[in-house]
């Protein structure tokens, strides 16, 4: 495993172009170039092609095999300025000339041509990255939330075993088959991160004699069936963290279902034995793993994550400044107040902020890259960025007397839209623009949405802050609706003999350990979705009791404690549904486009190879 | 590098398809090439390579052969003598007046292979005059072998042994294209400082796609030849050896009402950022 540590490149050998692992393989892109010609020459047979590919984070694009996406990982969604350039190159090279993050934190590029996927994966091991085991069924790209480090609440820093997790498992031999795809999502404290809607979820904590160690979720996961992830024990010590997870993954190989490919995640295994069941076995697996483990391999761990831990930035000398905030500069003044009230927050660090980047549904471009890359070498002084599953980034360590000069770089290049910390944000997943599962354009619809909220200045509504709307193409849930204040997954209705593009709506979705699953509402045309927002605001504020955010009042409708005119969710359904109807099509054709397109929508999906 | 080969004046060396700057520099310090420099006369006139002349592009776009072959007259260029092209342009607007005078019967055209502003960057030597030069006489000799129009590429789209080269991006490929053709965008060309990447990666790039270097290249791309004249040299950079431009490219494709490859089944427009 040793391998991946260090190199002999200038990039690696200065100690400003963190961070030092080299995740990616240059052997492995020429091994790719030469697959796809054996593929190409027929010498390799769909499916065997196929399982590599995947194994090597290309996914078949839309209706079109003879491309890919190619998915980056960025484990823990850490990612440096080299990298970043590195990916604006990329994607001008064989891409889009945009690149695009995704809800996991990994970065896509689209459109890729399958004779080119070498070369993406050959610049990439050149500053470090790597596109393997990004898809297929394997262990997926490791997150962790964008906030460990610089969070108020958080016990400890969770990004370095994080990382020493991802580390461990990529190439390891056990995850190469595994009956479906694994997630592992650290996060920072019991709010902010995505534990439980993961295979293992993880919150960093210190038992009250000072051990470190996490509250680990198990069997959570979004898709056409969601489950939250069940707590396996009040407290596993961080000493038991390689062996819960070693043993969870075993139970997986060993007893998930391989037949039927939409039954076989660990969360049906989970949910089909029982909770209590599974519990027992991963205690039992884990004493097995435990007396059975190789020292060296408990030790290969131990010497990962202190490599890890030794790269974690801390600031030398305290800085105790306060944000300056230009007042000088009125024309600029409202903009720029409005992006800090809605783009920065506090880091624990007094005098050190964390900027995002409101990107529209993930995407940005190989021009804006760059700007971001500059902008974070010389202003962040960790000289690194988060991706987050917000589809931003959060770049943090921004000292707060440069936080106008940081704004100020970012606004030339058009990186400085406001609400990526409020409901103007909205996620959406690729959808029609790229993938062979999608219903609908929910990747546009999120853009949509984000340009009319930032119009209607909903993003400084500080009722309207802590809510999140998510979008997904189809029921498979990559924009992750179910954790959505207000979701929506992409479909087909008839309307007499017409088919519609449609979404079905739901209510009350939230992360973080209390995390809950949204609850379907209804049906809503996708050129309605707008609209319907706007009546459900709009309802809210008439309705709304005292200091309640849109968040909490949509709680109680879902729970039928509403007051006043609305008590429960037929009431808001009985007021939306007006909206919802559409006439025929020949007196509203328009409601039979989706978006991006002027011809009339059929639900047009292939062979999916699961874009989750 | 040596120089001397380059100095006789009768009969000129035949100089490497991209110069690289070194070669340029001991060219003009020896006084033999031209160097012809593509931006707007104002851009030249501002500042351009020690000793260019200037050649905009608009002036040969339209032009008649033999009205390009008075432009290089004029520009004091005899059959042989080599003549560098640089822009500003990524090597695009270069390239294309590189084709035109290969085209007309000047086999001896280069691009330089940086841009103006890289050449700047790097300190090498400019100046502002507005250099004229004594009047010579140049030969017509149309190279056919380079040249493909609407009809021959009709044909040549349906024959194996030859392959279609689109060099727009991929979107605008995506969304309709000569049908049967082979989508090598120009950006897939360039590298982080010259306007074409080293020949064996570009060799690497074409054999990933599994075409064979053995086989006729006909280049296009949205309009004016110009994307497409960069491919153009960089197949040819690439030891390719039998490369045609069809210089009036998808717009005339268009306007001619032939028959395009659609792609309708997605939204990939909505996932640029720009
Ligand atoms: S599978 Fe469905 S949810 Fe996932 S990216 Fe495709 S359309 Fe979106």
């Amino acid at each position: 495993m040793n391998d991946n540590v260090n190199s002999d490149s200038k990039y690696y050998n200065n100690p400003l172009t963190r961070p030092h692992i080299k995740w990616g393989k240059l052997e492995e892109a020429n091994n790719f170039a030469h697959k796809v010609k054996l593929f190409r020459q027929h010498a390799l047979s769909e499916d065997d092609f196929r399982r590599f590919r995947l194994q090597h984070g290309a996914y078949g694009s839309r209706l079109q095999m003879g491309y890919s996406m190619v998915r980056i990982k960025i484990p823990g969604g850490e990612i440096t300025p080299e990298q970043l350039e590195k990916i604006a190159s990329l994607s001008e090279a064989f891409s889009i000339g945009s690149a695009h993050v995704s809800t996991r934190q990994n970065i896509q590029l689209h459109w890729v041509q399958l004779e080119d996927v070498s070369e993406v994966m050959r610049g990439l091991a050149e500053v470090g990255l790597t596109t393997r085991e990004a898809c297929g069924n394997t262990v997926r790209n490791v997150m962790c939330s964008h906030f460990a480090g610089v969070c108020a609440k958080e016990e400890f820093d969770a990004s370095p075993y994080s990382k020493a997790i991802a580390q461990f498992f990529l190439r390891n031999p056990m995850c190469q088959n595994l009956p479906r795809k694994f997630k592992v999502n650290f996060s920072c404290c019991n709010e902010h991160g995505l534990v439980r809607i993961a295979d293992i979820g993880l919150v960093p904590m210190i038992n009250e004699n000072g051990v470190k160690g996490f509250r680990i979720y198990l069997g959570g996961g979004l898709g056409a069936a969601s489950f939250l992830g069940h707590l396996v024990e009040p407290f596993t010590p961080e000493n038991r963290l390689l062996s819960t997870c070693l043993a969870t993954i075993r139970l997986f190989d060993r007893h998930g279902n391989r037949e039927n490919m939409a039954r076989n995640r660990m969360r049906y295994f989970v949910h089909e034995i029982g909770w209590d069941i599974f519990q027992r076995m991963v205690f039992k697996e884990r004493s097995i793993v435990e007396m059975t483990m190789a020292g060296s391999t408990l030790e290969s761990f131990r010497v990962l994550l202190e490599g890890h831990q030794r790269e974690v930035f801390k600031i030398q000398n305290k800085h105790l400044e306060l944000p300056i905030l230009n007042t000088q500069n009125t024309s600029t003044n409202d903009s720029f107040n409005r992006w800090m009230n809605t783009n920065i927050v506090h880091q624990k660090q007094q005098g050190y902020f964390t900027a995002f980047v409101t990107l529209g549904a993930g995407d940005i471009t190989a021009n804006q890259l760059r700007v971001l890359a500059a902008s974070i070498r010389e202003l962040s002084i960790e000289r690194t960025a988060r991706n987050t599953p917000q589809q931003n980034f959060a770049i943090r360590y921004i000292n707060g007397k440069d936080v106008l000069n940081f704004y100020t770089r970012l606004a030339d290049a058009g990186l400085t839209n406001p609400g990526a910390l409020t409901i103007a944000s909205a996620v959406g997943c690729t959808g029609t623009t790229s993938c062979n599962l999608a219903i609908t354009n929910s990747h546009r619809l999120a853009k949509e949405i984000e340009y009319k909220f930032l119009e209607l200045q909903y993003d400084i509504d500080e009722d309207l802050r802590d809510s999140t709307i998510k979008i997904s193409g189809c029921p498979n849930s990559c924009g992750q609706h179910e954790i959505a204040t207000i979701g929506f997954f992409g479909g087909a209705s008839r309307i007499e003999n017409s088919m519609a593009p449609t979404y079905t709506m739901l209510f009350s979705g939230s992360t973080g350990e209390q995390g809950e699953l949204g609850k379907t509402i209804m049906r809503v045309p996708a050129k309605r979705v707008i609209d319907i927002l706007r009546k459900i605001i709009e309802i809210y504020r008439q309705e709304k009791s005292g200091n309640e955010t849109l968040k909490h009042w949509i709680r109680r409708i879902v729970n039928g404690a509403g007051t006043g005119n609305i008590r429960g969710v037929e009431d808001i359904k009985r007021l939306l549904s007006p909206i919802a109807q559409l006439d025929p099509i020949d007196l509203d054709p328009e409601s039979y486009r989706d978006y991006g397109t002027d011809i009339r929508f059929s639900a047009k999906t292939a062979r999916g190879e699961c874009a989750a | 590098m040596n120089t001397k080969k380059l100095q006789s004046t009768n009969s000129h060396a035949k100089i490497p398809l991209i110069c690289n700057t070194d070669t340029v520099q001991a060219l003009i310090l020896n006084n033999s090439a031209r160097i012809v420099d593509v931006r707007k006369s104002e851009e030249y006139l501002q500042s351009h390579i020690r000793s260019a002349a200037s050649l905009p592009l608009s002036q040969i776009l339209e032009k008649e052969p033999s009205g390009i072959i008075e432009i290089l007259k004029n520009l004091g260029v005899t059959d042989t003598l080599p003549v560098v092209i640089y822009d500003d342009t990524f090597g695009a607007l270069a390239a294309r007046v590189a084709w035109t005078l290969q085209y007309v019967g000047h086999s001896n055209t280069s691009l330089l292979e940086v841009t103006y502003s890289q050449w700047k960057r790097m300190g090498l030597e400019t100046e502002s005059n507005n250099n004229k030069f004594p009047k010579v006489e140049h030969a017509m000799r149309i190279n056919h072998k380079i040249q493909a129009d609407a009809s021959y590429v009709d044909l040549a789209k349906e024959q194996e042994n030859k392959f279609l080269v689109d060099s727009r991006e991929r979107l605008n490929f995506l969304t309709e294209h000569i049908p049967n053709a082979k989508n090598i965008p120009y950006t897939m060309l360039r590298s982080d400082n010259n306007i074409l990447r080293k020949p064996e990666e570009i060799r690497r790039l074409i054999e990933n796609r599994g075409m064979s270097t053995d086989s006729e290249y006909i280049t296009y791309c949205g309009s004016a030849g110009t994307l497409s004249g960069l491919a153009f040299f960089a197949l040819k950079s690439a030891g390719i050896k039998n490369v045609k431009l069809y210089s009036k490219s998808f717009r005339e494709w268009k306007l001619l009402g032939k028959v395009k490859e659609e792609f309708k089944d997605a939204n990939y427009w909505d996932l640029s950022a720009d």
